[in-house]
This record gives structure tokens, C-alpha cells and sequence, in this order.
């Protein structure tokens, strides 16, 4: 294969400003998928992903591609996740590439998340293609989008292609210019063996699979590979490439190519993305850089609404680990919920799509406990420990310091917000480290911030107060002191394990007014009245009631007919089965979900 | 003892709130219906079921001529073995004189109950009766003079009276020759009009229901009225409804005409809501609705809508002894927060636990499940 005939690249856009539609516009013309076979929205095939309209897992496919200049082309187009909880993965996936497309909308000009992921292209230095897409909408202002790329972020676009994806307008011209603009793969293939992972899934038959990109030299089947920062070995069984629909094997790998190994590999946990496979044999010198080991930064706990699914739960999470090497848990028991998993995301995207995956694809009923970070406790012993689950918070008079984590946080923003940032900055107590002039309307403001502070609905917030023109990405700094406090919530009296967190001292009492006032809100009308309560070590700082119920529906029993009163006591009883018995107190499930949002 | 229960599927006009089974009355409908009627009860022939009440209820029983009725009883009496029944027959006022009532009760109709409701006659438009309360008075003391010794008024809560509205409408019915009152809350039902947003305003409000409730209880006993069941009340215990307290009582009835329901041999059975179908079978078709359904249930469910209410051992015994702790550590509960009182072993409901029976009767018989 020559290397001068391969573009490798992935696309930029914001949310609905037409990635997938212009990667389906593409594969069709390029013949890789036949018209008959094109199902909207090709790459993003999770269901989730085409409801959210976001890419979880990064996706790769290859291409023929027949120029003008009458040669033909491997386009090798990687299709990137655009989440900050997943931004460590999309800076791998660029890493795999030499050029971004950039799709910015003609209506509305460039958007706050798309400049985060562009920055981060230019530092990967990839050449950058902007395409003004959306033409054919009567709002559209090509000159005004050019106009913004070039002064925002500074590269040429007066000549880029105007298009439009949805009626497959000028498609040709962005393929011709994927051909002149951006630049084929250097690499020595006689080099020792040297690829990057980007991706990797677990197949039932295969093993695990990973997606790479051969930086230098080759690879070919029967090779023994070894990944260097797993330290593991593995004989290769099955190499090729990513056709569109299906992988279609090639026997070999060459530098600049993009394609998958198949190794016999049990377990995802060995297959890290950014870890750098070379040939066991003849290892190079240097692995390549920017691999880290990702952690998990949030955890909570899982349990299935109906107790007799523990199992269920348990296959379903160790199928989705299998192809989620970010994803990790453990069993744990609460009084109040039963048996079930600690587990630990990335962030609170990634929490709530393994959630959604486990309901819609696995068909759970969940509870889920409210998301905690890890915090670090200093015992008056002088022992340390790490606490990710505020049912194991030390008792305050055995603690000599409390630490909590907290993140470098960056918010890339028209500078007109950066009086509301700053404001919710602060209260979520952020400490302000600078602020630079990105160009003259756009800022980068950097704080530092409590991660705890940010796992609940920090991105919402950002977005309700700068019509969704920021743009957010932190990064683990690490400890720092913290006067942190135990809430626990008591119904009835009794402690309810699974409502308790950990919270700031300053933010206590609010918090605990609030979480108060949802469960009251949440949990229906009893036999007797059900105080609800917040306390702190024994001491209560928030109190509603709810009042006992009054009035059931009656149903006569005329004439001899009690169908009707069974009918109703039917109801109530499936009323109560979806209910938890914590003590004398039934709980709707809706009331654990409702304390996970409570700013609303 | 079997009760019998004649469904009459016949009404002047509909009123709003009502989702029961009627058709407007049609003479030779009524003809042939009584005929079926007759066809249907002969069926048991030979079969030698003792009864002891006869129940005409409806849609409005008194359409039915005084010979109608006579004919059926009279067909009763051929098929069953009837020991001195008690016979009730539902009446709106304004569909009897004197004359009329006078041969219902030589027929042998023994206990008349009058849909009153109100003694507002601007409620009783907004309900859709074709009555004004002075009619109701006059029936009722017509009634009283050609025989009847127990009579039962129909009341009706829910109406956003207030301002002394209940309290006039019992005062004015327990001053009328009756020894028996229903109140029933207005429910609305969906598919009647009464479910349509103009009512929204024009009905109580679940707190003024529960209120209404209440003191109407309170009103009917300073009148003399004692409870026996969540809405029926009664001068004495002989003024009871007996028919109805078989209901309660978990004993067997046959239901008669269409939407007539049966509890018989130990299945729970009904006749479709269907009139023509009804007269043009030779005999009712019967739908099963549950064949030997749960003793312990049911017990608990009808049980707790009397006054008498329930023993704890006997409810032991239906759940096979599995949660009688339990169910009498919730008895003890219910008692403290005043929904109900224990004397000996029987747990019944006080009125503020009748409001909430559903709920309570879902965690009895969770606690009786075990």
C-alpha cells in the first residue's frame, strides 16, 4: 500500500450540525456502503447514541476512493466521542489521524464545543478542513461561518466547500479536497513495529479487538505483539481492516494504515486506549506518548430496583466491562436497597449512559445512588484511607483531616459569559487561577474546582448560563483539605443508607433543605404521617412532613359487583411492588432519582 | 340463605354522573324483559335454594308496573324456597303513586329505597335527576302511607355544598318516616359527562369530600342513625339491609338480568351488559369472572367495610396462621393513629379509616401474607 494514497481523518462538529449525515453522505459516495444498505446515520450504531445525537465509542471504517486525479484513495475516517467525560479517547482517536474536517453550521456559525475539540486537533498538529455545511437552509450565512472560522480560530476558510450533507450538495468537493489538503501518513515501514490503540471491543468469538493505527512498520498475522504499557504478550490470529459493515481481513498491517488485530485477547482491561502495540520480537525503542491509564472519577451505586434481579445485574455489567475498559465495580449491600454494585465512570455522561444501556439493553428496572467522588481521610490514628462510599465515611471525631479531590478546570467561552462562569464558578467554590484572551471575544478561563462540585450537573449549569456557548474540559489536579460533612437522611427516623453523601460544611444546610423538600415531593401519602429528615452526625438541620394519607379512592360494591373494588386493589398492590419498604416507609423509585437532581 | 338480586336496566333519562348499566324505558321491552326475568329464575327449578331477600335494583326498578314486579316475585316464590324475604325495590320519586305503591307492597315488596340525593334542587339539576327534592318528601311519605315500614334515601356527598348544604339535606330526610340511609361520595366516573372539565368546579375537592364525609356520619348518628357499613346507616339493626349484607358477608347471591352480578357455588360470575342479548337467549349467558377466589382476601376486603369488622383469628386461620403477628402488631398501629378501634379480636374501621380502606386492606393483607 502507498502511504501517499491514505488520508487518515475524523470530523469536528457540534452536536446536530450534521457529523453523521455527512459521514453517511461520504461512505455512500465512495461506494462503501450500497444505497440499499444505508441506513440513516451509519457510524453512530448504538440506539442511544442516534437518540442523544452523540458519539460514546469511538468508530473507525475504510474507504476507496476514486479522485479527479483519476488515482484511487484509502480514506481512513475515525469518528471521535465529543464529551469531555470521554476527552482522553478523543484525543487518541486524533492522535490516529493527520487531518480534521471541521463542520461548521452556515446558520449558526462556530459553536463553543467544536472549538475545544479543534484546539485540540491544531495541538495534535492536524491539518484542519473547515466545511461550511447546512447551505440549503434559508437562514444560512456561508460568509458569516468563514468569517468566524478564520478570525476564532485562525485558519483559512474563504475557499472551504459549502455544502450540504442532508441533500448531499458539493459532496465531491470536500473528498477532493481530503485528497489535496490533508497529509498522507509518514512512516518507515521497515521501522520495528510501532501502533497506537484507539479503540478496542470485546467480540464473542474473537476476543477482544483492537483498533489501531500503524505508526511505523508492519504487522501481519501470526506475529507475536506486545503491548507495552499492559506489559502483556499476545500471537496475533486475524488482521485487516474496517470495512463499513463488517471487518474484512488482510493478513497484514502496514505504516500510515488504520485497521484491527485480532489476538485471542480475554480481557479489555489489557487493551488500554493510547497503549502502543510493537512486535514482541523486534520491540521499539520509545512506546509512543500521551498514554495514561484512565480512572474512573465517580462512582455510585447501582442495585436493581427488584432484589431478585442481583444477577441479571451482575452478567449485564460484566458484559458491558467487556467492552468498556473504563467501567469498573464491585459488590456492596445497603439496608435500605439490598444487594448490589459499586461502580466507578469516567463522569456523569458515562454514568448515565452505562445506566440507560443497562435498562434499555438488559431490561433493568435501577436505583441509583447519588454519584461521590473518592475523598481522602487522614485518621486521627494517622491511617489514611480513600472513601468512594459515604456509607463508609469515618465518624468526624476519628478524622484529623478530610481531603476531597479537585480538578484544573478549563471553560472556553464568548467573553460576554464569563461574568455568569465566574459567578457559578463561585459558588460552586471554585477558586479563580487566570483567564487568557483566546482572540478578542473568546476566553479561556481556568479555575480550580472541587470535583464533587462538578459530578452532579456542572455542564447543565454551564450551558442554562451561556446559551450553550462554553465549552468544558478539567482535568485531576488532586487533594486538597476540605471541611467536609456527612449528610444522612432519616425517614421516619431511620437512617436511609443509600440517601447519604458527603457534602461541604458551607453547602449542608442548603442541600439538605432542598433534598428534603424532593423526597417530599416524591414519596406519596402513607398510612402515617412520615417525617423527612436531614441530619448531620445526629444533628438534624432540615425537617418536612409528610402529612398521613387522607382519602383513597372508594369504589361501591352496587348490586353485588366488587370487581371493582378488586380492580383498585389490584392497582394499589402494583403500586406498592414498585415501591422500596425502607422500615414503615414505601419509596417510589423516582424519589432516589429525584435526589440526584437537585438543582433543577 | 341465597340472596337474589334482579338487575332492572331501565331509566326515565341517565343522570350525569352515572356509569351503571340503563337504557331509556320502553314498555314492550319491559314486557319482554320481565318475561326473561321470569325464564331465567324458573331455570333453578327443582333445585330446592333456600332465600331470604330479593333485591330490584338498578337503572330505576320502579318502572316496573306493580304486575311486574308481582310476576316475578311470584316466580321467585315458585322456584326458591323463600322464607319471610326480605324484598327491597329501588324507586326514583316521581315513578309511583299512591296506588302503585300500595300493590307493590300487597306483591310483596317490603323495604323501598328512594334516590333523594339532595334537598337542593339546584344540586339535583346539576346531578341530572328528574326530580325536584319536594317530590322526594311527597314519595316518600306516599310510600309511608300505603305500607312501607322501611324506607332508605339515597344521599349523595361530593356535591361542594358546604355552607350548611349537607347538614339541611340530613336534616331533612332523617325528619321523613325512613329507617335507612345510604350516603355514597360522587365519583366520576370517566365516559359520563360528570368527567368533563365543566364539573371541575361544581364537585368537592378531595379535602371538602373527606369533610363531607365526616360530619355527615357525625349529623346521621345525632340523628340516630348508626353506621353499619363504609356508606350505609340504619335506625336499628332491623332496618339493616339484609341483601346488601350478604355482600359483606361473603354469602352467595344470584343476579338476575343483564350487568347482574352472581356469587355462586364459589365462582364470582356476571351477565353481560347487553339487553337484547339478554331477552333473545333463552337463558342470561354468564361471564366467570374467578372461580374460588381468595377466602382470606375477601374477607379482609368486604369485611373491613362494616362496622362489625373483622376477626383477627379468623383472619389467621384464612392466611394459614402465616402473618397473624404481624397483621395484629399493624391492628395496634391503626388503632394509636385512630383509624380504627379493636374490641376483643374483631379490628373494625372508624370513619377516618374508611377513607383510606384501600390503602389499609393493601397493607392487612400484605401483613397477612407474610
Amino acid at each position: 500500500m502507498d502511504p501517499n494514497k491514505i488520508r487518515n481523518f475524523c470530523i469536528i462538529a457540534h452536536i446536530d450540525h450534521g457529523k453523521s449525515t455527512l459521514a453517511d453522505r461520504i461512505l455512500e459516495l465512495t461506494d462503501t456502503v450500497e444505497l440499499r444498505e444505508m441506513e440513516d446515520q451509519l457510524l453512530d450504531n448504538m440506539d442511544i447514541e442516534r437518540e442523544r445525537g452523540i458519539t460514546i465509542k469511538a468508530r473507525a471504517v475504510r474507504m476507496n476512493y476514486h479522485a479527479d486525479d483519476g488515482e484511487t484513495y484509502i480514506f481512513n475516517l475515525i469518528d471521535t466521542p465529543g464529551h469531555v467525560d470521554f476527552n482522553y479517547e478523543v484525543s487518541r482517536s486524533l492522535a490516529a489521524c493527520e487531518g480534521a474536517i471541521l463542520i461548521v453550521d452556515a446558520s449558526q456559525g462556530i459553536e463553543a464545543q467544536t472549538l475545544a475539540n479543534t484546539y485540540l486537533a491544531i495541538e495534535h498538529d492536524l491539518e484542519v478542513l473547515p466545511v461550511i455545511n447546512k447551505i440549503d437552509l434559508p437562514s444560512a450565512d456561508p460568509e458569516r461561518a468563514c468569517d468566524e472560522v478564520e478570525n476564532v480560530i485562525g485558519i483559512p476558510a474563504m475557499d472551504a466547500p459549502r455544502i450540504s450533507a442532508k441533500m448531499g450538495t458539493n459532496i465531491k468537493e470536500v473528498l477532493e479536497r481530503v485528497v489535496s489538503d490533508i497529509p498522507c501518513p509518514k512512516g518507515d515501514d521497515a521501522a520495528p513495529l510501532k501502533a497506537l490503540i484507539f479503540d478496542s471491543y470485546y467480540d464473542q468469538y474473537k476476543g477482544v479487538i483492537i483498533y489501531v493505527r500503524v505508526k511505523e512498520g508492519h504487522v501481519k498475522t501470526g506475529d507475536v505483539i506486545r503491548l507495552m504499557a499492559a506489559e502483556t504478550e499476545f500471537q496475533t490470529v486475524e488482521i485487516g481492516y474496517m470495512g463499513a459493515k463488517e471487518l474484512v481481513p488482510t493478513g497484514e498491517l502496514h505504516a500510515g494504515e488504520v485497521g484491527y488485530i485480532a489476538a485471542s485477547i480475554k480481557d479489555i482491561g489489557d487493551t488500554r486506549v493510547g497503549d502502543t502495540v510493537t512486535n514482541a520480537a523486534r520491540p521499539c525503542a520509545e512506546p509512543l506518548p500521551g498514554y495514561k491509564k484512565v480512572n474512573p472519577m465517580v462512582f455510585s451505586g447501582i442495585y436493581p430496583a427488584d432484589g431478585a434481579k442481583y444477577g441479571d445485574l451482575r452478567d449485564a455489567l460484566e458484559k458491558l466491562m467487556l467492552n468498556d475498559a473504563s467501567l469498573s465495580f464491585e459488590p456492596e449491600t445497603s439496608v435500605a436497597l439490598g444487594f448490589g454494585f459499586r461502580c466507578g465512570f469516567l463522569g456523569l455522561l458515562h454514568m448515565e449512559i452505562i445506566q440507560e444501556r443497562l435498562e434499555r439493553e438488559y431490561n433493568l428496572d435501577l436505583i441509583t445512588t447519588a454519584p461521590s467522588v473518592i475523598y481522602k481521610v487522614t485518621m486521627t490514628s494517622g491511617e489514611v484511607r480513600y472513601i468512594d462510599n459515604p456509607t463508609n465515611y469515618p465518624d468526624p471525631g476519628s478524622i484529623s483531616q478530610a481531603e476531597e479531590p479537585v480538578v484544573n478546570a478549563h471553560i472556553y467561552t464568548p467573553s460576554e459569559f464569563v461574568g455568569n462562569i465566574m459567578e457559578l464558578c463561585q459558588d460552586r467554590r471554585g477558586s479563580f487561577a487566570d483567564m487568557q484572551y483566546i482572540d478578542e471575544n473568546r476566553v479561556d478561563l481556568h479555575y480550580i474546582l472541587p470535583l464533587n462540585e462538578i459530578v452532579y450537573d456542572f455542564f447543565d449549569a454551564l450551558k442554562s448560563r451561556t446559551r450553550g456557548y462554553a465549552s468544558f474540559d478539567y482535568e485531576l489536579k488532586g487533594y486538597a483539605p476540605s471541611k467536609l460533612v456527612k449528610l444522612d437522611v432519616l425517614l421516619n427516623g431511620e437512617i436511609v443508607d443509600a440517601l447519604s453523601f458527603i457534602v461541604h460544611e458551607e453547602k449542608a444546610y442548603a442541600r439538605g433543605r432542598r433534598l428534603t423538600e424532593k423526597l417530599k415531593e416524591n414519596i406519596p401519602r402513607q398510612l402515617f404521617e412520615v417525617p423527612v429528615q436531614a441530619a448531620i452526625g445526629g444533628k438534624i438541620i432540615a425537617r418536612e412532613t409528610i402529612k398521613a394519607l387522607r382519602k383513597d379512592v372508594l369504589a361501591k360494591c352496587y348490586g353485588g359487583d366488587i370487581t371493582r373494588k378488586k380492580k383498585l386493589l389490584e392497582k394499589q398492590k402494583e403500586g406498592k411492588k414498585r415501591m422500596r419498604q425502607l422500615g414503615t416507609v414505601a419509596v417510589p423509585q423516582e424519589a432516589f432519582m429525584s435526589v440526584l437532581k437537585l438543582d433543577d | 340463605m341465597t340472596g337474589i338480586y334482579i338487575h332492572v336496566p331501565f331509566c326515565l333519562r341517565k343522570c350525569l354522573y352515572c356509569s351503571f348499566y340503563s337504557l331509556r324505558y320502553d314498555e314492550e321491552r319491559a314486557r319482554r324483559y320481565t318475561e326473561t326475568i321470569c325464564r331465567n329464575i324458573s331455570s333453578y327449578k327443582g333445585r330446592a335454594i333456600g332465600a331470604d331477600t330479593v333485591y330490584f335494583g338498578g337503572g330505576t326498578p320502579s318502572l316496573l308496573s306493580a304486575g311486574q314486579v308481582s310476576k316475578i316475585l311470584d316466580c321467585c316464590a315458585d322456584t326458591f324456597v323463600l322464607s319471610s324475604p326480605e324484598v327491597t325495590l329501588e324507586a326514583n320519586p316521581g315513578t309511583a303513586d299512591v296506588q302503585k305503591l300500595r300493590d307493590l307492597r300487597s306483591a310483596g315488596v317490603g323495604r323501598l329505597s328512594f334516590g333523594i340525593q339532595s334537598a337542593s334542587d339546584e344540586r339535583l339539576k346539576m346531578l341530572g335527576r328528574a326530580h325536584r327534592f319536594d317530590e322526594g318528601q311527597n314519595a316518600v311519605i306516599q310510600a309511608y302511607s300505603a305500607g312501607f315500614e322501611h324506607i332508605s334515601c339515597d344521599v349523595m356527598l361530593g356535591l361542594c355544598a358546604g355552607g350548611g348544604e349537607l347538614e339541611e339535606t340530613i336534616k331533612k330526610i332523617t325528619e321523613l318516616p325512613i329507617d335507612h340511609v345510604s350516603a355514597y361520595m360522587l365519583k366520576r366516573e370517566e365516559g359520563t359527562p360528570f368527567a368533563g372539565k365543566q364539573y371541575d368546579e361544581l364537585v368537592a375537592d378531595e379535602e371538602l369530600l373527606c369533610e363531607e364525609y365526616l360530619s355527615c356520619v357525625r349529623l346521621l348518628a345525632e340523628r340516630g342513625f348508626e353506621q353499619y357499613e363504609i356508606s350505609n346507616f340504619a335506625l336499628n339493626s332491623h332496618a339493616r339491609s339484609k341483601h346488601n349484607l350478604k355482600y359483606w358477608h361473603g354469602e352467595e347471591y344470584l343476579g338476575f338480568g343483564p350487568a347482574a352480578h352472581s356469587f355462586f357455588d364459589g365462582v364470582r360470575y356476571c351477565c353481560p351488559e347487553d339487553l337484547d342479548s339478554f331477552i333473545n337467549s333463552p337463558l342470561q349467558q354468564q361471564t366467570v369472572l374467578e372461580r374460588d377466589p381468595d377466602r382470606g382476601e375477601e374477607y379482609l376486603m368486604l369485611g373491613l367495610r362494616l362496622t362489625e369488622g373483622i376477626r383477627l383469628e379468623k383472619v389467621g386461620e384464612l392466611f394459614s396462621g402465616r402473618g397473624e403477628e404481624r397483621v395484629r402488631r399493624l391492628a395496634r398501629e391503626l388503632c394509636r393513629a385512630g383509624y380504627a378501634e379493636m374490641s376483643g379480636d374483631r379490628l373494625s374501621l372508624l370513619p377516618e379509616g374508611f377513607l383510606i380502606s384501600n390503602t389499609i386492606i393493601c397493607e392487612l393483607i400484605d401483613a397477612a401474607s407474610g
